[in-house]
C-alpha cells in the first residue's frame, strides 16, 4: 500500500534550545485518514505537526510529501494547512476576509472566491457571519472560522494543534462529532495533535502515542486500548492496573501470588512481564469465589459505575463496579482469561499502574500541567 | 452628595485645575493675543500677517515631513527585527533605544555641532585622510538629520508596541495559507500596525514641525522654521518683540496639526486593530 502514503517522515530527529526533542522518528500517514497525535506535555506531538507543516525543518531525516521529499520546501508552498491552537485569526479582517485570506494570495477570480467562501461557511454553520468582526464572535465561532480559512484553500492534509482545547467540554464534544463529519465529508487526511486520550479514541482512524520524542505504539483505537505495547500505553489510555507478573507458560501467567489462565502466548518460560487488567474487566465476587481477596479501601460513585480501590496485599487495585461495596468490605476478585492483557518490559514498568497514590488531587495536578504545554509550544 | 462622588471629585480637582491653569488658560491667551492688537482691540489684521510667511510655513513642513519619512524607514525594520527577538534581548535592544533620551537634549544638539563643524570631526577626519572637506553645519540637511536623531525613538517606540502584538501564530497562520514574505508583510504585518505607524507619526511631526532648537543650533539661521520665527515674536533676538503676530502663527501652526492629524486618524479608520493612539 506504499502508494497510498500521502505523508511519510523518515528518521526524523529535532533539537530545540539544547534539548532533543524527537529521536529518529519514523511515521506515515495514509491518505484521507483520522490520525491523532496523542501524548503528555512535551512529547513531541506538536513538534511534528510543526515539521509537517514545514515551520520547522529537522535536524536529520526526510519529509516526504505524495511522493516528493519536501524536507526544505517553506510552509506557503505546501499543501498543507493548520489549524492552531488559539485559531491566530487575522483581527483587523472580518470573517469573510480571513476565509478568503488563502485564496487572495492565491489571486483567485472574485467570482470564485465568494462562492468558495460561501460554500465554507455553511460547511461550518456560520452563514450570515460574513461581515461580522473576528473580536466580537465567541471561542466556537472563531474556531470555525479558523476551519474555515484552513478548508477554504482546498488543501489535501488539515493538520490540528489541539484545536478544541480552549473549548468549554459540552462545545467540545459537539466540535469532535462537527470535525469527523467534516473530514469524511471532504475525504481529505487529518492529523490531529492533543493530550485528551478520550478525544483520540473517539475521532481517530489511527492513534500514535508518543512520550518522550518517540513514538511508543500505532494502532487503531480499539488495539490501542486493548493491546497496549507497554506500561505507558497502557497508564495514558483510560486507567489501568498494572502488575508484575512472570508468565510461567503460554496462556498461564502468575500475578498477585495467583496462577491466572490467559490469551496470551509467545512469551519464553518464566519471563518477566507487565500485566494489564482494566478497572472495568474486574469482577467483584464473594470472597470464597475469588482468585484473590482484598479489602475495599475507598469508594468514589462516578454516575455510571463507582470506582473503588481494593488493596490486596499492599497493591492497590482500581476496580470500576455497578454494585455497591461498602468501604471496608473484604471481596473476592474474579478475572476472566481475555481481561487479562501481558506486555513485555519496558523501561515503563513499574512507573505507573498501582492507585495506592490515586486521588482526585493528582489526577487535578496533572491538568495543570497540560494548561501549561500550550504556552511553552508557542515560545 | 454621596461619599462616592465625593471621592470622585477630590480625587479629580486637582487635575482640573491643574488643567486648567496649564493647558486651557495658556491657549485662551494665545487665541487672545492672536486676535487682538497691540492695544487690546480686536483684529484679524495677525491672522493675515501670516501670509509673509508662507514660505516658512513650508519649509517647516516639507523639513518635518522629510524627517517623518526617513524616521519611518528607519523605525519600521529595526522594531520589527526587536519585536522579533528573544524577550530578554528586546529589551536590552528598547534599552539602547532609549539611552539617549537619557542625556540633555541640548548637549546632543550640541554634540552634533561639533561633529558636523567646519572645522568638527568628521571634517578633520576627511582631511586628515587628505580631502577638501565639507560643508554640513548650517543646512537644511544637518536640521534634518538633528530631527531624526532626535525623534526617531518616538518612531520606533509605538511601532515596536503594536508589532510585539502581533503572534508568531498569526504570521505562520499566513504563510500557512499560501503568502510568501513580501504577502505577509503587505496584507498582516503593515495593516495591524498601522495604529502604531500613526502614533510614531504624529509623535515625530509635530515637534520636528514646531522646533526651533535644532533648527538654531544646527541651521545657524540659514535655516528659518516657524518655530524659529514664533521665537523671535516672543524674545525678539533679532527684532521687536510682537506678542500678537507670534501669537497668530501659533495658533495657525496648531491648527495645521490638528489638520494633519485628523487626516491620519482617517486612515486608521479602516484598518483598526487597536493601537496607541
Amino acid at each position: 500500500m506504499e502508494n497510498n502514503r500521502i505523508i511519510d517522515l523518515q528518521n526524523i530527529s529535532i533539537a530545540l534550545g539544547g534539548e532533543q526533542i524527537l529521536k529518529d522518528l519514523n511515521l506515515y500517514i495514509n491518505d484521507k485518514e483520522f490520525m491523532t497525535l496523542l501524548g503528555p506535555s512535551g512529547c513531541g506531538k506538536t513538534t511534528t505537526l510543526r515539521i509537517i507543516a514545514g515551520f520547522l525543518a529537522p535536524d536529520t531525516g526526510k519529509v516526504i510529501f505524495s511522493g516528493k521529499d519536501v524536507t526544505n520546501i517553506p510552509p506557503h508552498k505546501r499543501q498543507v494547512n493548520t489549524i492552531f491552537q488559539r485559531y491566530a485569526l487575522f483581527p483587523h479582517l472580518n470573517v469573510y476576509e480571513n476565509i478568503a485570506f488563502g485564496l487572495r494570495v492565491q489571486k483567485c477570480r472574485e467570482a470564485e472566491i465568494r462562492q468558495t467562501v460561501t460554500e465554507m461557511l455553511s460547511l461550518v454553520n456560520l452563514k450570515g457571519f460574513e461581515k461580522r468582526n473576528i473580536q466580537s464572535l465567541s471561542g466556537g465561532q472563531q474556531q470555525r472560522v479558523a476551519i474555515a480559512r484552513a478548508l477554504a484553500v482546498k488543501p489535501r492534509v488539515l493538520l490540528l494543534d489541539e484545536p478544541l482545547g480552549a473549548l468549554d467540554l459540552k462545545l467540545r464534544k459537539d466540535m469532535q462529532v462537527e470535525l469527523k463529519n467534516i473530514q469524511q465529508r471532504l475525504g481529505i487526511t487529518f492529523v490531529y495533535v492533543t493530550h485528551d486520550q478520550e478525544e483520540a479514541l473517539s475521532m481517530s482512524d489511527t492513534i500514535v502515542v508518543m512520550d518522550g520524542g518517540v513514538i511508543q505504539q500505532v494502532g487503531t483505537p480499539i488495539d490501542i486500548y486493548n493491546e497496549p505495547k507497554n506500561a505507558f500505553v497502557a497508564d495514558f489510555i483510560g486507567e489501568s492496573n498494572i502488575l508484575d507478573g512472570i508468565m510461567r507458560d503460554d496462556l498461564v501467567a502468575e500475578f498477585a501470588g495467583h496462577r491466572f489462565e490467559c490469551l496470551d502466548k509467545g512469551f519464553q518460560k518464566n519471563e518477566p512481564v507487565d500485566v494489564v487488567i482494566r478497572p472495568e474487566d474486574v469482577d467483584v465476587v464473594e470472597p470464597d469465589r475469588g482468585m484473590i481477596c482484598g479489602d475495599v479501601t475507598s469508594v468514589t460513585f462516578k454516575g455510571v459505575h463507582f470506582e473503588i480501590i481494593v488493596d490486596v496485599d499492599g497493591f492497590k487495585w482500581m476496580i470500576q463496579t455497578t454494585d455497591y461495596v461498602a468501604p471496608g468490605a473484604h471481596i473476592g476478585i474474579f478475572i476472566e482469561p481475555d481481561a487479562i492483557h501481558i506486555m513485555k518490559k519496558s523501561r515503563y514498568s513499574g512507573l505507573y499502574g498501582d492507585y495506592s497514590t490515586f486521588s482526585d488531587e493528582i489526577e487535578m495536578l496533572s491538568d495543570v500541567n497540560y494548561e501549561k504545554e500550550g504556552d511553552e509550544d508557542e515560545s | 452628595m454621596n461619599r462616592k462622588s465625593l471621592t470622585k471629585t477630590l480625587v479629580t480637582t486637582p487635575y482640573t485645575i491643574w488643567m486648567i491653569i496649564f493647558v486651557v488658560v495658556p491657549i485662551a491667551l494665545v487665541v487672545y493675543y492672536a486676535l487682538t492688537d497691540a492695544d487690546g482691540h480686536f483684529t484679524t489684521e495677525n491672522i493675515f500677517a501670516i501670509v509673509d510667511y508662507g514660505k516658512t510655513f513650508a519649509v517647516s513642513l516639507e523639513l518635518a515631513l522629510i524627517s517623518t519619512a526617513i524616521c519611518l524607514l528607519l523605525a519600521y525594520p529595526l522594531a520589527y527585527t526587536i519585536s522579533r527577538m528573544h524577550t530578554r534581548r528586546q529589551s536590552t535592544m528598547i534599552m539602547l533605544v532609549m539611552l539617549p533620551m537619557w542625556m540633555n537634549f541640548l548637549i546632543r544638539t550640541y554634540a552634533w555641532m561639533t561633529i558636523l563643524e567646519n572645522n568638527g570631526l568628521i571634517n578633520r577626519f576627511v582631511r586628515m585622510l587628505g580631502g577638501e572637506g565639507f560643508r554640513m553645519i548650517n543646512t537644511n540637511g544637518a536640521v534634518v538629520l538633528g530631527m531624526v536623531y532626535n525623534f526617531l525613538p518616538y518612531m520606533i517606540l509605538p511601532i515596536y508596541t503594536v508589532l510585539t502584538k502581533i503572534e508568531q501564530s498569526t504570521i505562520e497562520a499566513a504563510q500557512d495559507l499560501g503568502a510568501n514574505r513580501v504577502q505577509v508583510f503587505r496584507r498582516i504585518l503593515f495593516p495591524m500596525s498601522v495604529p502604531g505607524i500613526i502614533s510614531g507619526v504624529t509623535m515625530v511631526f509635530v515637534p520636528a514641525v514646531s522646533t526651533f532648537v535644532i533648527s538654531k543650533l544646527l541651521g545657524g539661521g540659514k535655516t528659518f522654521l516657524i518655530g524659529d520665527i514664533i521665537e523671535n515674536y516672543f524674545l525678539g533676538n533679532t527684532g521687536t518683540v510682537n506678542y500678537n503676530i507670534g501669537a497668530s502663527l501659533s495658533l495657525v501652526l496648531m491648527l495645521l496639526i490638528l489638520i494633519s492629524m485628523a487626516i491620519m486618524n482617517h486612515f486608521d479608520k479602516d484598518e483598526s486593530a487597536g493601537g496607541m493612539l
